[in-house]
């Protein structure tokens, strides 16, 4: 499960994205280093803003020029650098190879097209099959992630579905090509409860069942926790801290990740105020020298304020980019 | 869906009413009535004359007897005569007028259309290329300038100083000495100013309107959704983005379809074609009153099933304003 010696499916190393604003240039991903293996469910965390989203759409180079543009950094996707790829190359990995499903159904699906036809479409595309067994096979994934009456659906507009049929619907899209990588980004956010907890168990079933690894992307860590095998936690465009859930969430090394799981309301716990992280993001373009989170740190010491720590492997599959935790050996805080 | 059409066309009923009824009112109370064109200047025309004259034309009836009158004979299809020295039966003189509105302003639609839609999902989706650029600056001149100024400086130069085009009309004198071909040359150098300044003008707002739409809709998720799709960019734009983007641009088409009939007085009055607008002007000059009802009768005729036009296309366009 550590994965390392093993040939990883995804390998992300020294990513930096960057957009054009109007207070200058911001990196909205600044040096992500991670790797996802073959069929395993690895889980993106941070709060909103700290570049979890910018980069999945790197992953897929969907971040719109020219106002955005990958500055540095690997993609390899079993080997392949896929920022190296022609466009006409690229265009064969998204959606075939890498599929991606985005947090918004209400607004993800095209209002003028059957959802039949946008599923169809990509197996047309990826698979070069005919318009008429394009259509049976959009039937077919529709059944797949379990959609009522499939075949009668495959003909309905967007608007004539509910949020969690259109989720499904676009699940169903991803997983048409039989991608090795599926990208989650927030699939459930927008969706009531009881949904959630459903398209969930849908992704992590298929995910098993079709062997595909999967990268979820959330802010949910109650998700993390039941659904990932490893975690990889977001600060202001950075991973800072690395590792296998029960690990990560048993012992946290980093101050941030320890105050992210402080700030998770339980049940059964004393009652009293919930536990904040003090301070905000700060802005990206508006860096603090040294470590990025050491204003709002409990446990900076006078070097963070000169040394901006590297992500430092501790041992176990365990990664964490903090000078205070890298000293301690990551001994309990 | 025939209930709804059934329910649209029976609501026009009280609409046109209304219409005429008002149009006829603002029009009795224009200063001037046909008979003091016909009197003020002859100094030998009596007060017998000019009372004879208005109860000739039904003028000495009230204002409501008038408009019974005249809807009376809307009623069986009689638009009436015109008040002009010609006499002629008003369905005869737009019967006349119509086609050659019609022919000119659907050619402008179809260039302005043609042109403006290209330019603008090129614009879009190269936004701030040079050529979206170039555009822009195209598009704020051709705003700027009022069209029949340039009409007027488009007739000087290639009319006047190049003597390239004629200025005015639709044919020359010697048209029907001409062979066929030479006939269909001479429209066409005769149409080439009109339409070219209509197009012109009409060019400019449209493929703006055009480039915001496609920018707007090109913002929109289910457009990355595509792209992470695999789609290339030629098949996003115009498979995903297109359609969505052309329904605002459905309502514009379906307010000009009155426009198509109605034609430009200002563009019609400047190159001499009489069309329909060229009509309704002269027509409100001499006070011709059924010719003027007649025309805006027409006019709102077309305005509605202008309107109920574009609202069906909206639905054929759009699934999500269907099963109503």
């Amino acid at each position: 499960m550590t994965g390392s010696d093993t040939t990883h499916l995804l390998d992300v190393r020294g990513l930096v994205t960057a957009f054009d604003t109007s207070d200058g240039v911001v990196r909205a991903v600044d040096g992500v280093d991670f790797h996802v293996a073959e069929g395993e469910t690895v889980a993106l965390v941070g709060e909103s803003g700290c570049g979890k989203s910018v980069t999945a759409l790197s992953i897929l180079r969907l971040v719109q020029a020219p106002a955005g543009r990958i500055v540095a950094g690997r993609i390899e996707l079993g080997g392949t650098n896929l920022l190296e790829l022609p466009e006409v190359e690229m265009r064969k990995v998204r959606g075939a190879k890498i599929a991606m499903i985005f947090q918004e159904p209400m607004t993800s699906l095209n209002p003028v097209l059957t959802v039949g036809y946008q599923i169809a479409e990509a197996v047309r595309l990826h698979r070069g099959l005919s318009r008429s067994d394009a259509w049976k096979e959009a039937v077919r994934v529709l059944e797949l992630v379990e959609m009522p009456d499939a075949a009668e659906r495959a003909a309905s507009y967007p608007h004539q579905l509910s949020g969690g049929m259109r989720q499904r619907v676009m699940i169903a899209m991803a997983l048409s090509c039989d991608p090795r990588l599926l990208i989650a980004d927030e699939p459930t956010t927008a969706l009531d409860v009881t949904i959630q907890a459903q398209i969930l168990e849908l992704l992590d079933s298929l995910r098993a069942r079709l062997g595909m690894a999967l990268l979820l992307i959330t802010h949910d860590l109650g998700v993390v926790a039941e659904r990932a095998e490893r975690v990889l936690v977001m600060y202001a465009g950075r991973v800072i801290e690395e590792g296998p859930v029960d690990a990560v969430f048993a012992d946290p090394h980093h101050p941030y990740t320890r105050g992210l799981l402080r700030s998770v309301p339980r049940l059964g716990r004393e009652r009293g105020p919930l536990a904040t992280i003090p301070g905000v993001v700060p802005k990206l373009n508006a860096l603090p020298k040294g470590c990025r989170f050491r204003d709002r740190c409990d446990a900076a010491v006078a070097e963070c304020a000169s040394v901006d720590p590297a992500l430092a492997p501790l041992g176990q599959g365990r990664r964490v980019a903090c000078i205070v935790a890298a000293a301690h050996g990551g001994l309990r805080w | 869906m025939l209930s709804y059409l059934a329910k649209r066309l029976a609501g026009f009923v009280p609409l046109l009413l209304g219409i005429s009824f008002v149009s006829f009112l603002v029009m009795a109370m224009a200063p001037g009535t046909p008979v003091d064109l016909m009197t003020d200047l002859n100094p030998k025309a009596s007060p017998e004359a000019r009372e004879r004259l208005e109860k000739f034309y039904g003028l000495d009836q009230p204002l409501y007897v008038q408009y019974g009158l005249w809807l009376g004979r809307i009623v069986k299809g009689d638009l009436g005569t015109s008040f002009s020295r010609d006499r002629r039966p008003v369905l005869d003189k737009i019967t006349e007028a119509l086609p050659i509105t019609l022919f000119l302003n659907v050619l402008d639609l179809t260039l302005i259309l043609g042109l403006a839609i290209p330019i603008g999902i090129y614009s879009a989706s190269r936004q701030y290329s040079l050529v979206d650029r170039a555009t822009t600056v195209f598009v704020f001149v051709g705003f700027a300038m009022p069209s029949f100024w340039v009409a007027l400086l488009a007739m000087m130069l290639f009319g006047e100083q190049l003597g390239w085009l004629p200025i005015s009309g639709l044919r020359s004198l010697d048209y029907d000495s001409m062979s066929l071909l030479g006939q269909i040359g001479d429209r066409i150098r005769h149409l080439i100013l009109p339409v070219g300044i209509a197009a012109l003008t009409g060019l400019a707002g449209l493929s703006r309107y055009m480039r915001s739409s496609m920018l707007e809709v090109l913002r929109q998720d289910y457009i990355q959704t595509a792209r992470a799709k695999g789609l290339s960019e030629r098949v996003v734009v115009y498979r995903h983005a297109l359609r969505n983007a052309l329904l605002p641009v459905v309502t514009i088409l379906g307010l000009s379809i009155p426009g198509l009939i109605g034609g430009s007085v200002i563009a019609e009055t400047i190159f001499a074609i009489p069309g329909m607008g060229r009509l309704f002007y002269t027509s409100v000059l001499m006070r011709d009153y059924p010719v003027v009802m007649g025309i805006t009768l027409i006019g709102a005729v077309l305005t509605l099933f202008g309107n109920l036009l574009a609202d069906l296309m909206y639905v054929a366009v759009d699934p999500r304003l269907r099963n109503r």
